[in-house]
């Protein structure tokens, strides 16, 4: 491009025609970019926003108007109210609330327990026990329904609030691994002070370590918690009985019923989204560094 | 528990830093006693984790194993040994290989998607305007219902619905059967998950980009680097073990795919995934033993390449939080 012959400063004959250049190069590259992120955008929400402009319209409105034609009143609920109670969306959102509960604190519990023996304990077998608990990150829970369903069957909990509670509460090694790793910044001086006062390993559990591992507690409670809300195999296979849907079972199941009735279906599906977007707009940016914790470990 | 509240409520707060060893030792039981106890206390925090651990992972994968060299049912309760049958029947049969080729269409896709997340997680990494707005509009699709994603795209891939009505305004016409066409159906699915899973690389990508020192942008300014010599010399080395860790969870992923196509299509017409198979299988024709079979398949193929992403990754990775 230039050619200097000064080799002192090579630079300085450069940011001139650079600079030109760029003025040019970088307002397309910026138009670009935004372009690309305005494309990116509409990608997403396109398909979101016809749903929820199909779940306000009436049934002839979906019949006689392209999908993404407007409907005749913005508050037309009617297909909500369908969808709430013949899609028996109450008793869904119990179940899942009800298992969602039980199983994260029970996540949390196991989790912390095991990293407190693992971390701050010396006993024999340790190795082994790291190593099982390492070997079992290998193992997807996909591959293992076959067996893990005639366990579950055989533990009489088949078609009960337990088979999920105990999947999910039982299948997170993740959560441990990510207690693990907050439990090695805790002092240790903060146990020892504690037991030179008398308190045992329970009480140095229970009021010192879970309530420092909280941030800890945080993330796998909202990781856990997004999971289980929209996990469909485990109550799929699990929990046939339509008294014991869940927000997924409850809704797959508007497929049949429901069939060709597109309005009501798209409601159902505006109802289960909303709750994740609330919780998305109010935790954001404990969502993404939760979620950048677990799924790098 | 409520004397060892009482000892500590009794100490005086000075005593607890100054207390010497032997002094605070009095009070406990005999060092025998103490040491058995305190060799047992770990065991009693893990009892609980290890029961479900060997109750849920270890015990079912045992038994999927033998299962896979039975002809049991399922239900039945009898069941015979059958060696290694149902193993060389998954071989033998390459109707049963057609769930790789689908697996193909993920696979295929997941790169695609890997591409787009570092695409936009380099462009949200530098100054650009609505950044979280952005980021967060790409990011949402991750966290929605599996179900609720599939109803939208059933919806959305309807003949003569949104996308089709779309691509009219582009000058394409027709009616396409999107997920009907044995040779549209996958593409689409995998679209879908495109959809769905992008914005987690892309967080993930973000994550680990924002923790490279800036420093190294300035001094890339300074010489005078471009935007692509910075994302190409500095960028994607700094990232490099977040994305080779993406490519190994997408080849095990897409070998893992259920939801969405057993939601959208039911594994008709063609889309039938490898775990659709196996469910299908052991649940709807009662072959457990050939479920299992291909189940330990399934398991060996993931082990495997989990086991080459821990030999090619080191250990210490990333620190993303």
């Amino acid at each position: 491009m230039t050619t200097t012959t000064d080799t002192h400063v090579p630079v300085r004959p450069r940011p001139r025609l650079r600079r030109a250049d760029r003025g040019v190069l970088s307002r397309t590259a910026v138009t670009l970019k935004y372009l690309s992120l305005l494309l990116a955008s509409a990608v997403v929400v396109v398909p979101l926003v016809v749903v929820l402009l199909t779940s306000l319209k009436t049934e002839s409105e979906v019949a006689n108007g392209g999908p993404l034609s407007l409907p005749g009143d913005w508050f037309n609920f009617a297909n909500y109210g369908t969808a709430f109670e013949q899609g028996a969306m109450l008793t869904a959102f119990g179940n899942t609330m009800l298992i969602l509960v039980v199983s994260t604190a029970g996540t949390v519990l196991i989790g912390s327990m095991s990293a407190y023996a693992i971390d701050r304990f010396r006993f024999r077998a340790k190795k082994l026990v790291m190593g099982g608990f390492l070997l079992a990150t290998l193992v997807p829970s996909v591959t293992t329904q076959v067996a893990t369903f005639q366990v579950i069957d055989e533990l009489g909990a088949f078609n009960t609030h337990w088979a999920p509670i105990l999947l999910y509460t039982g299948t997170d090694i993740v959560s441990i691994y990510i207690f693990l790793q907050f439990i090695r910044s805790i002092p240790t001086s903060l146990d020892e002070a504690a037991r030179i006062d008398g308190a045992n390993s329970w009480t140095i559990y229970w009021k010192i370590i879970l309530p420092m591992l909280r941030p800890a507690v945080a993330t796998v409670v909202i990781v856990k918690g997004i999971a289980i809300y929209n996990d469909f195999y485990v109550p799929f296979l699990y929990m046939p009985d339509p008294e014991l849907g869940t927000i997924s079972t409850a809704l797959f199941r508007f497929k049949g019923p429901f069939g060709a009735h597109w309005e009501t279906i798209c409601a159902g599906t505006i109802l289960v989204i909303v709750p994740t977007l609330i919780v998305f707009l109010a935790l954001q940016r404990f969502i993404y560094s939760g979620f950048a914790a677990g799924s790098t470990k | 528990m409520t004397s060892a509240q009482k000892t500590r409520a009794a100490q005086p707060a000075a005593g607890r830093r100054g207390g010497s060893p032997p002094e605070s030792a009095a009070g406990r039981p005999p060092a025998g006693r103490r040491r058995r106890t305190a060799a047992l206390t770990p065991w009693l925090f893990l009892a609980a984790p290890l029961t479900l651990l060997v109750m849920f992972t270890y015990i079912p994968v045992a038994d999927m194993i033998g299962y896979s060299l039975t002809d049991w049912d399922g239900i039945s309760p009898t069941r015979s040994y059958v060696g290694g049958e149902n193993y060389t029947d998954l071989v033998t049969r390459p109707a049963r290989f057609e769930v790789f080729l689908v697996s193909g269409f993920y696979l295929a896709a997941s790169f695609v998607q890997i591409a787009l997340a570092l695409y936009f997680a380099t462009v949200l990494s530098f100054n650009t305007r609505f950044r979280n707005l952005f980021k967060g509009l790409l990011f949402f699709p991750y966290l929605i219902n599996g179900v609720a994603v599939g109803f939208v795209f059933l919806y959305f891939f309807q003949p003569d619905g949104t996308l089709d009505t779309l691509l009219r305004l582009f000058g394409v016409e027709g009616e396409h059967l999107w997920l009907g066409d044995p040779d549209l159906a996958n593409p689409s699915l995998a679209g879908v998950s495109v959809w769905r899973f992008m914005g987690l690389n892309m967080v993930l990508f973000l994550g680990a980009i924002q923790s490279i020192p800036p420093h190294l942008y300035e001094a890339a300014a300074l010489d005078g680097a471009n935007r692509w010599q910075q994302f190409r010399h500095i960028i994607v080395p700094g990232i490099k073990p977040v994305i080779s860790l993406s490519f190994i969870l997408a080849v095990s992923g897409s070998l893992a795919v259920f939801e969405i196509p057993y939601i959208m299509t039911g594994g008709a017409n063609g889309t039938e995934t490898f775990v659709i198979q196996t469910v299908k299988l052991a649940f709807q024709f009662d072959k457990v033993g050939l479920a299992s079979a291909s189940a330990v398949v399934l398991l060996i193929l993931i082990v495997l390449i989990t086991w080459v992403q821990r030999r090619l990754i080191p250990e210490e990775r990333v620190e993303l939080s």
